[in-house]
């Protein structure tokens, strides 16, 4: 387990290590570039040359790679062009205000979703199983910004029940997250669901739970104590993957109702070619989705020795 | 999975295929089908249904600056339906070798082409998006650099896990022993055998296209207005969108009723469900 654990962080270390370079790349590939983003498009020739001189940028690229990797390993992640101030001073916060919008949609999800999964796969075939089935096409085929203008049609103009923005310019306010949240939920929990029932009929079929059946034990008692503890694992990695579309679907979310979060920080750096900030935001989110995935495989590991074996080379 | 022709028959191949063929016609019979060119400003703020001098109707009502939506939406169709098969099969184009090569050889080429998938998946899908885009700028041509980017490398390890499971099968070890060469042995004998997965593949993708096509339209990165596009045209509602909730919900219905077309689609033809 050990070998197998370091062998995946240094997998995620050299993955992380290759998108930095991408990452910065793409952004600083060309210093004059940098310099007319930074100073504006009526800045002088000679005004960017001295900016490139004193910010290191006429040393050659790779050392310019390692001083930038440094700074970030560190958490200076340079200056905002749009906001004038550390771009770690603007993202921290922005950060924390997703982590609260994530957090809320998991609570959700993940509860609804199992269960959901749980009583389809229980019951291959039934009505309740059929109808998730529908359901879960349906629901991921309508993505996050079509069900944020749906819902806001509907909650918002309509009945007006709902605020159809989540700025919290006045302190927190739940009544601001309920569509952000369901717009997210709504795009993920059919998927999961699904994933859910494929787990848990799998499992429902195994020699090793009818053998329980027949030693006489009743079949709540088989699901809950006997099937589910394996029938769980799949959908633990597969809600792990999740966190990545979750982080897209951040985005549009946070974007529609203008919340202040990670999302729209960086659509509002991408937009304003706000290139630190760009940078800044990609790194976090692999950092946060990489990190995601190699703590679920772990989890996953150590509940099924299986997968601890270095994979056979031909299968 | 029942074989092919039996498939074809499941309704949801039926109601899928009949989405995507509805909208299919209204895009080639654009200029027959539209009331009103799709970038003449005629009157604001119309609702749906409200008459317009000389008899005609605005079906699904006019934007804010006066544009049939109807008409729009009609010639967004042809937007949508040109470029998200072009940018999924050239995603295809990329991921269909690649895979093959890294399933079939493996070794070398298998890791250096895993570990280059593994980089590319570790981006959250729309913030590669939105940094490729954000830096080579949107064109039509760059939407389908930044999907092939983004999409390729899915595309990769399902090819490659197909081509590793056919890799063993008898009939390819026959085919070396009758002296057909690697390449031969990918193209003619693996491909054939794992194209009924990818068509199946290939419809869900298209959908995850147009999603994408969309989702970038509504954040202002995609095609350069004025000319129609369904997600930009819910981008340009915005502002106005809880005030006239019909000017954004009409391309959001349209985008979703294509992409569960394409679901439908993937879902009947690929049928695994036990």
């Amino acid at each position: 387990m050990a070998l197998y654990a370091l062998r995946r962080l240094l997998g995620m270390i050299l993955v992380m290590l290759t998108v930095s370079l991408l990452v910065f790349a793409l952004v600083e590939a060309t210093p004059g570039t940098v310099a007319m983003r930074v100073l504006g498009p009526y800045a002088s020739e000679e005004q960017r040359q001295l900016w490139l001189a004193a910010n290191g940028y006429l040393e050659p690229a790779w050392s310019r790679y390692l001083h930038w990797l440094g700074r970030f390993a560190t958490g200076d992640f340079g200056a905002s062009i749009r906001y004038r101030a550390p771009v770690a001073d603007v993202l921290w916060p922005r950060l924390g205000n997703t982590a609260v919008l994530a957090l809320w949609t998991l609570v959700v999800l993940v509860p609804v979703s199992l269960v959901l999964g749980v009583l389809a796969g229980v019951r291959e075939g039934s009505p309740l199983d059929r109808l998730l089935s529908t359901a879960a096409i349906i629901t991921t085929s309508i993505p996050e910004f079509a069900s944020a203008v749906l819902l806001s049609a509907i909650f918002v103009f309509k009945l007006q029940l709902l605020p159809g923005t989540s700025a919290m310019t006045d302190g927190f306010d739940w009544r601001q997250l309920v569509l952000p949240v369901a717009v997210l939920v709504l795009y993920d929990v059919g998927y999961v669901a699904r994933m859910t029932r494929i787990s848990v009929a799998e499992v429902i079929a195994a020699p090793y739970v009818r053998a329980a059946r027949l030693r006489g034990l009743s079949w709540p008692r088989v699901i809950i104590f006997h099937a589910l503890r394996n029938a769980l694992i799949t959908p633990i990695t597969v809600l792990a993957v999740q966190v990545n579309w979750l982080l897209s679907g951040v985005i549009v979310v946070e974007v529609f109702f203008a919340y202040k979060g990670f999302g729209s920080l960086l659509w509002e750096a991408a937009l304003n070619q706000d290139i630190f900030v760009i940078q800044a935001c990609a790194m976090v989110a692999v950092v946060v989705t990489v990190a995601t995935q190699v703590a679920a495989d772990l989890a996953h590991a150590a509940l099924d020795p299986r997968l601890r074996a270095p994979a056979p080379a031909d299968r | 999975m029942g074989p092919l022709p039996q498939r074809l028959r499941s309704p949801s191949v039926a109601i899928g295929g009949a989405l995507v063929a509805f909208w299919i016609i209204i895009a080639v019979a654009a200029p027959a089908v539209a009331p009103f060119p799709p970038n003449a400003t005629l009157q604001p703020f119309a609702l749906p249904g409200a008459e317009f001098a000389g008899g005609q109707r605005f079906w699904l009502g006019t934007d804010q600056i006066g544009r049939d939506i109807a008409s729009r939406l009609i010639w967004g169709a042809r937007t949508v339906l040109l470029w998200a098969p072009i940018a999924t099969l050239a995603a295809y184009a990329a991921g269909i070798p690649l895979g093959l090569l890294a399933g079939s050889r493996g070794g070398a080429i298998d890791a250096a082409v895993m570990f280059a998938t593994n980089v590319l998946l570790s981006f959250p899908v729309l913030v590669l998006y939105i940094l490729i885009i954000g830096t080579i700028g949107a064109s039509p041509l760059n939407l389908v650099i930044a999907v092939v980017f983004a999409g390729a490398p899915g595309i990769v390890r399902l090819v490659r896990a197909l081509a590793a499971r056919e890799r063993t099968r008898d009939y390819v070890a026959a085919a070396y022993t009758r002296g057909e060469g690697v390449l031969g042995v990918m193209v003619l004998e693996i491909l054939p055998n794992i194209a009924p997965t990818l068509i199946a593949d290939a419809c869900l993708r298209l959908g995850y296209v147009i999603v994408t096509l969309g989702v970038l339209g509504f954040l202002g990165l995609g095609l350069p207005p004025p000319d129609p596009d369904w997600g930009g045209m819910i981008n340009e509602a915005r502002p106005v969108a809880l005030a006239f909730p019909h000017i954004a919900v009409a391309p959001c219905l349209a985008l979703v009723s294509l992409v569960l077309g394409c679901n439908l689609l993937a879902d009947g033809l690929r049928d695994d469900r036990r």
